[in-house]
């Protein structure tokens, strides 16, 4: 080969390419599922059930808007028309929560 | 070369040809990667977040107390006399009938609901408090503060806060107001036989629905709830809000579906030029099949794994700032918390089956039939 010529240097190919694509995501999700498997020694998922049982809580301080909402479980069968038998229904949560389904059965 | 290398040399001038051809429809490739990408996004945060609340909801409900009784009058909750405590003393299976005081109180002062309750396992000095972290954000109250709150009567009540609870126990704590017995009872006029509640510790899981029975049986006007029942409601509300959350989005899952179908069915004329041109120079059907599946595959899977992908860190790494409202609710004291990641391989499967499966067989069906044709019909 003379030597003015420019060496030929081998391109990498479209296909190989997007598979090193599709690797890294794979890797990315990998790498997701490997941080979810970690043990982990997080405060929360001791302290609070401690709370819960010291406490005998009975509902999460996830909507604390109205009674029926705050204590779930604990809703009376009239919950949602305390006030009268026609009663609209006053919170936002109120009207997007189904009623426990104990009281269904 | 052998047969194997020979296989994987084919697949490989395949992916090369395939991911040629698709750089050069590069905008609309992109443009269903996105729309593709983003739809498996918000089903995977929908299916994470839900998970995670519900997994959280059963590790701290499972160490509430196995049965509350509540009394009921006319239909509604009331005060449990002194009298029923000693009634369920005696039943075999029970062993502590804890009697509860708790209640909710409206601070006008930030708009708020808080949940005022005597610890029963210690021993709170009168006029001081244990609050809640959101409560202590709400009102910017720390330990050595001092809030009143107006009684039954009309009176102020002042407390002082003794602690905050740990941060780390918000989402079941948030509201919390702890208080001395004698405050609860002075704050709502409470007397000295009556309780909201009791609490029954019954430590053989088979023996609760039966305690729950001779419950009833001793006091017909009571109501026993069974911590099941408290789980199994937060599942539905989780499996509700998840449904509620998806049905707006419906309409959008529709629309890609149908984008996908004409995508991947409704093959343009170029493609099926393409195809004749193909076969016209000697490619197999099979070939055309599999260049069509490297195509499908590519996409499909690429969408499913940075959806996913941006799915686990949006709702575990940022605690889902675009479902949590819905998923939360409204209220004004709003536990800031982080969700534990909890990934189950049936989630995964479900979500690839739900979203790369159908991609891949609408693609290759109207392929396929182009591709048996003759190419002389199909370039026509």
């Amino acid at each position: 080969m003379a030597s003015g010529t420019p060496r030929h240097r081998p391109r990498s190919r479209p296909g190989d390419r997007a598979l090193i694509v599709l690797l890294l995501a794979s890797l990315a999700l990998a790498g997701s599922l490997l941080h979810a498997a970690l043990p982990r020694a997080e405060a929360h998922t001791q302290h609070a059930p401690m709370l819960v049982r010291d406490l005998g809580l009975t509902g999460l301080a996830l909507f604390t808007e109205a009674r029926y909402t705050r204590h779930l479980g604990l809703g009376d069968r009239h919950a949602a028309f305390r006030d009268h038998p026609m009663a609209l229904e006053h919170f936002p949560s109120g009207s997007l929560l189904p009623p426990p389904r104990h009281l269904h059965d | 070369m052998t047969e194997r290398g020979g296989v994987l040399a084919r697949q490989r001038y395949l992916a090369d040809y395939t991911v040629a051809a698709m750089a050069r429809r590069r905008a609309r490739n992109l443009g269903l990667l996105a729309v593709y990408g983003g739809m498996v996004f918000v089903l995977a945060s929908v299916l994470f977040y839900t998970s995670a609340l519900k997994h959280e909801a059963g590790l701290l409900l499972a160490e509430a107390p196995e049965i509350v009784v509540q009394r009921m009058i006319a239909g509604r909750h009331d005060l449990i006399p002194g009298g029923h405590t000693a009634a369920l003393t005696g039943i075999r299976g029970v062993r502590e009938v804890q009697p509860r005081l708790w209640g909710y109180h409206y601070d006008a002062a930030v708009r708020a609901n808080y949940t005022l309750m005597v610890p029963p396992d210690r021993d709170l000095e009168p006029g001081t408090a244990v609050i809640g972290p959101a409560l202590a954000r709400a009102r910017g109250a720390s330990a050595g503060d001092m809030l009143s709150f107006r009684g039954h009567d009309g009176a102020l009540t002042a407390f002082r806060i003794d602690a905050v609870l740990p941060q780390a126990s918000t989402l079941a704590s948030a509201d919390l107001l702890l208080v001395a017995e004698k405050d609860f009872r002075r704050l709502f006029g409470i007397p000295e036989d009556r309780h909201t509640d009791l609490a029954l510790h019954v430590p053989n899981p088979r023996e609760v629905q039966t305690v729950a029975e001779k419950v009833l049986e001793a006091l017909p006007d009571s109501r026993p709830i069974l911590r099941d029942e408290i789980l199994r409601t937060y599942d539905a509300v989780f499996d509700w809000r998840s449904a509620l959350v998806l049905l707006p989005l419906s309409g959008a899952l529709l629309a890609f579906a149908i984008l996908a179908w004409e995508k991947a069915s409704g093959l343009s004329a170029d493609e099926r030029r393409e195809i004749g041109i193909l076969k016209a120079i000697g490619w197999e059907t099979s070939d055309v099949l599999q260049m069509k599946l490297w195509e499908g595959a590519l996409i499909s899977l690429l969408a499913f794994l940075l959806g996913t992908t941006a799915a686990y860190w949006h709702v575990f790494g940022l605690s889902a700032p675009l479902l949590a409202p819905v998923m939360q609710g409204w209220s004004v004291l709003y536990p800031d918390f982080r969700l534990t990641p909890t990934v189950s391989a049936t989630q995964l499967l479900t979500l690839f089956f739900l979203t790369v499966f159908p991609y891949l067989v609408a693609t290759l069906v109207p392929v396929w039939r182009a591709a048996v044709t003759d190419p002389d019909e199909v370039m026509r």
